[in-house]
């Protein structure tokens, strides 16, 4: 009991200094929870991913779409359950800065396999019925002002012309799920295509492949790329993680770059840290060796600065950690549908307090060995 | 009467471990705000130098990139035909009808595919791009299925070194040589002949058209004649332009992240400098009233202060600076957003960011050194005197 207050005590004798010092590690352990979160926001599409779910696409690259007619081939296949389709649309919504994705869906057997997007029956009816009709999340929802009934007008990159969707349901879904995704029926834009390119007509970007074992998911993609070999349009078939994984490889550098920063932050701050505990401990060199001199040993004395300097590491992680939720929230909100996911997930805090630690014993460790090592004369002789 | 300088840098000096974790620091703080600016720069110097200004990109309209766009032989011959186009040596006019897709190509180390530019171009587009020089083995023979290829691609992916063959499109393509396009975009991009390409992907229509203008002054002219025509549904933009606006996002996203994080990480610099410097102030109070006493007017003392932080800083500015400028021998590679495409840039280190960095760890310094110099120049002679 007394030894925690000598420790509060000391902690607090320069009030300025270890005010400063904490304001440091709260800026430091934020900012490092923030970036680890920017990093599980990228992760976030396969993390979300179903294992019972295989993506088809075409083995050249996605930009090549496969005929429709594969389908009906896919779902002959041994362990498959069901089969969708989806087609990158790329459509602006008024400017280029709105960016969100859009996919022309075959609804009802869409619908049927993402039983993570909660639509109601009602709305759902709505937009199988409407030819013209279109679902978003309900993120997306929100941050354009859309209500059920609005007219969504989409200007085509891929597909050109002006396009007009009814909006007729807005998802939810849990936290971890896309809901800044807007879907429609592929059926109305394969008419609209067939009249202006034939040639593109009936083709789609992606098959999406319902297992009944999630257990065959390396059988069933091996047989139907075998399916299509040396066809005019080859598949390749991979697991839908693998496949959203395969999005995340492609920024792999700027990722790298961001985890790398995350660290750099908490080696900035140690280096503050520990310049606290340096100064702290040299100018009470003379206390120190005074308790030396009643009779504590070395090991106490030592003990005592690793309890202040753990003590001000984690009230500083630990208020960084209040802090870190809104400041997160706060970003989502200004960076709108660039991240469609993004929490601080419980992992990240844990690392926050593990980072607070972390700074606490690294700057700890030079002045307790040598306030431990110093003869107590030495101690006792020196000047702050 | 201001003290000497060097009674300022022996302070600096005096505690060493104290100095070198302040000036460490900021010196990371620094070595982060540098590259980030290098970075941005290095992708915006690969994607402006791409493009020549006297050339003009045709692709269809809102199409944003080639590998969306399409342009039908009927509309290329139109473009073809149009007047400011300028004629090349053999009397043909300099335009190059192009074939722009993207394939799924493994990288060397880590097997990771990642999409490339396949770009079919005619021989004239060659000519159009004076910065691409083959390096290694021969031009494609038009009519075959051999391709060049970029040598930042051929270096990263699988089957794309010289005398390697590529599948795509259910054929065998043979590399027979490598081009250096001067750290353009162009590095990362692998071409073929035009109309070899077309028919391997069943293609009917180009992805874009290059062309070179008798005079840069009638670009305004040619864009309106395009964009005008009714029988055209393209628009025309000055390469260079047409590059630097798919760059944007990218650039946008790195300036904007990096500046955020250096601001954040500056905080904690600053800090630490102040922390230094409180300390230093404290630890001569008793030194400050000998000087005070001695007729060193409160200014000098500000000044002495001032000065004791800014060296940190510039000490920590060049450290970080130093180490910065070594990320200059790597080359970074990332998928560009907006044309999904591979991109190869390297850090790039200009006069700008030297001073931009330095400024920087110096008005650390300063905002760590001020509150605290302020405190050393307030101090009553006697109070100060007393404290020892």
């Amino acid at each position: 009991m007394l030894l925690s207050r000598l420790v509060a005590k000391n902690a607090f004798r320069h009030k300025l200094r270890t005010a400063l010092t904490v304001v440091g590690i709260v800026v430091a352990i934020t900012a490092f929870g923030l970036l680890r979160t920017i990093v599980d926001a990228w992760y976030a599409g396969a993390n979300a991913s179903s294992s019972a779910r295989l993506v088809t696409r075409s083995a050249v690259s996605l930009v090549f779409s496969l005929p429709l007619t594969y389908a009906q081939k896919i779902r002959q296949v041994d362990g498959v359950k069901s089969v969708s389709w989806a087609n990158w649309f790329g459509g602006v919504y008024i400017s280029e800065r709105n960016f969100f994705p859009q996919f022309a869906i075959d609804a009802p057997t869409y619908l049927d396999m993402y039983p993570e997007f909660l639509l109601a029956a009602v709305e759902r009816k709505a937009f199988v019925t409407d030819r013209k009709g279109a679902v978003v999340g309900r993120k997306l929802a929100q941050q354009y002002g859309w209500k059920v009934g609005d007219t969504i007008p989409l200007r085509g990159t891929i597909y050109s012309g002006n396009w007009n969707f009814t909006l007729r349901g807005i998802y939810d879904a849990d936290k971890g799920v896309d809901q800044s995704t807007m879907y429609f029926h592929w059926e109305y834009l394969n008419e609209s295509i067939r009249k202006l390119y034939p040639r593109r007509a009936d083709q789609t970007g992606v098959f999406i492949v319902q297992l009944k074992d999630p257990a065959q998911a390396a059988e069933v993609s091996a047989a139907i790329d075998a399916m299509f070999k040396n066809s005019l349009a080859e598949t390749l078939t991979e697991t839908e993680k693998a496949f959203q994984l395969s999005f995340v490889a492609m920024t792999e550098s700027i990722l790298l770059a961001i985890q790398a920063v995350s660290f750099v932050v908490i080696v900035i701050i140690m280096a503050v840290m520990a310049n606290t505990m340096a100064m702290t401990a040299r100018e009470r060199g003379s206390e120190y060796a005074t308790l030396k001199a009643l009779g504590f040993s070395g090991g106490f004395v030592a003990r005592l600065i690793l309890a202040e300097s753990l003590g001000i590491a984690l009230l500083g992680g630990a208020l960084a950690i209040l802090l870190t939720g809104p400041i997160a929230r706060a970003f989502a909100d200004r960076m709108g549908t660039l991240f469609p996911i993004f929490f601080v997930s419980e992992e990240t805090m844990l690392f926050q307090v593990a980072a607070a630690f972390g700074v606490g014993v690294v700057a700890a460790a030079f002045p307790m060995w040598r306030t431990a090592s110093v003869r107590i004369v030495d101690g006792l002789r020196a000047v702050a | 009467m201001g003290l000497p300088f060097a009674y300022i840098a022996r302070n600096i000096a005096r505690r060493r471990l104290t100095t070198a974790l302040t000036a460490g620091g900021m010196a990371l703080v620094v070595y982060v705000f540098a590259t980030v600016l290098m970075l941005a720069a290095g992708l915006e110097a690969t994607l402006v130098t791409t493009g020549r200004p006297d050339n003009v990109v045709v692709i269809r309209r809102a199409a944003q990139t080639e590998v969306q766009s399409g342009v039908d032989r009927t509309q290329a011959g139109v473009v073809q035909s149009l007047p400011d186009i300028a004629i090349g040596g053999d009397g043909q006019k300099l335009v190059s009808k192009e074939v722009v897709v993207l394939i799924n190509l493994p990288k060397r180390e880590s097997g990771k595919p990642s999409n490339v530019v396949i770009r079919g171009v005619m021989p004239v587009g060659v000519d159009l791009r004076p910065q691409v020089k083959l390096v290694e083995g021969r031009m494609f023979r038009p009519g075959t299925a051999e391709v060049i290829a970029g040598r930042s691609i051929a270096s990263r992916f699988q089957g794309a070194g010289l005398g390697e063959t590529l599948r795509f499109a259910s054929a065998d393509w043979t590399v027979v040589g490598i081009f250096d396009a001067g750290r353009t975009g162009f590095d990362s991009e692998i071409w073929g002949d035009s109309e070899q390409m077309m028919q391997a992907f069943r293609r009917l229509a180009f992805s874009a058209l290059v062309l070179r203008l008798a005079d840069t002054e009638r670009f305004d002219a040619v864009k309106q004649q395009i964009e005008s025509d009714p029988r055209l549904t393209l628009e025309a933009k000055r390469e260079t332009r047409f590059y630097a606006d798919q760059s944007e996002m990218l650039s946008k996203f790195i300036s904007y992240l990096g500046t955020t994080i250096s601001i954040i990480f500056s905080v904690g610099a600053v800090i630490g400098a102040m922390i230094t410097m409180y300390a230093s102030v404290a630890s001569r109070t008793a030194e400050i009233g000998t000087l005070r006493a001695l007729g060193f007017s409160r200014t000098a003392i500000l000044v002495a202060f001032l000065v004791e932080a800014l060296l940190l800083g510039a000490i920590g500015g060049i450290v970080g600076l130093v180490a910065a400028s070594f990320m200059q021998a790597l080359a970074i590679s990332t998928t560009n957003f907006q044309t999904f495409a591979e991109l190869a840039f390297s850090f790039k280190l200009t006069p700008r960011i030297v001073v931009a960095s330095l400024v920087f760890a110096l008005a650390m310094g300063l905002v760590g050194g001020f509150l605290p110099a302020a405190r050393a120049a307030r101090l009553k002679i006697v109070d100060a005197l007393r404290a020892a």
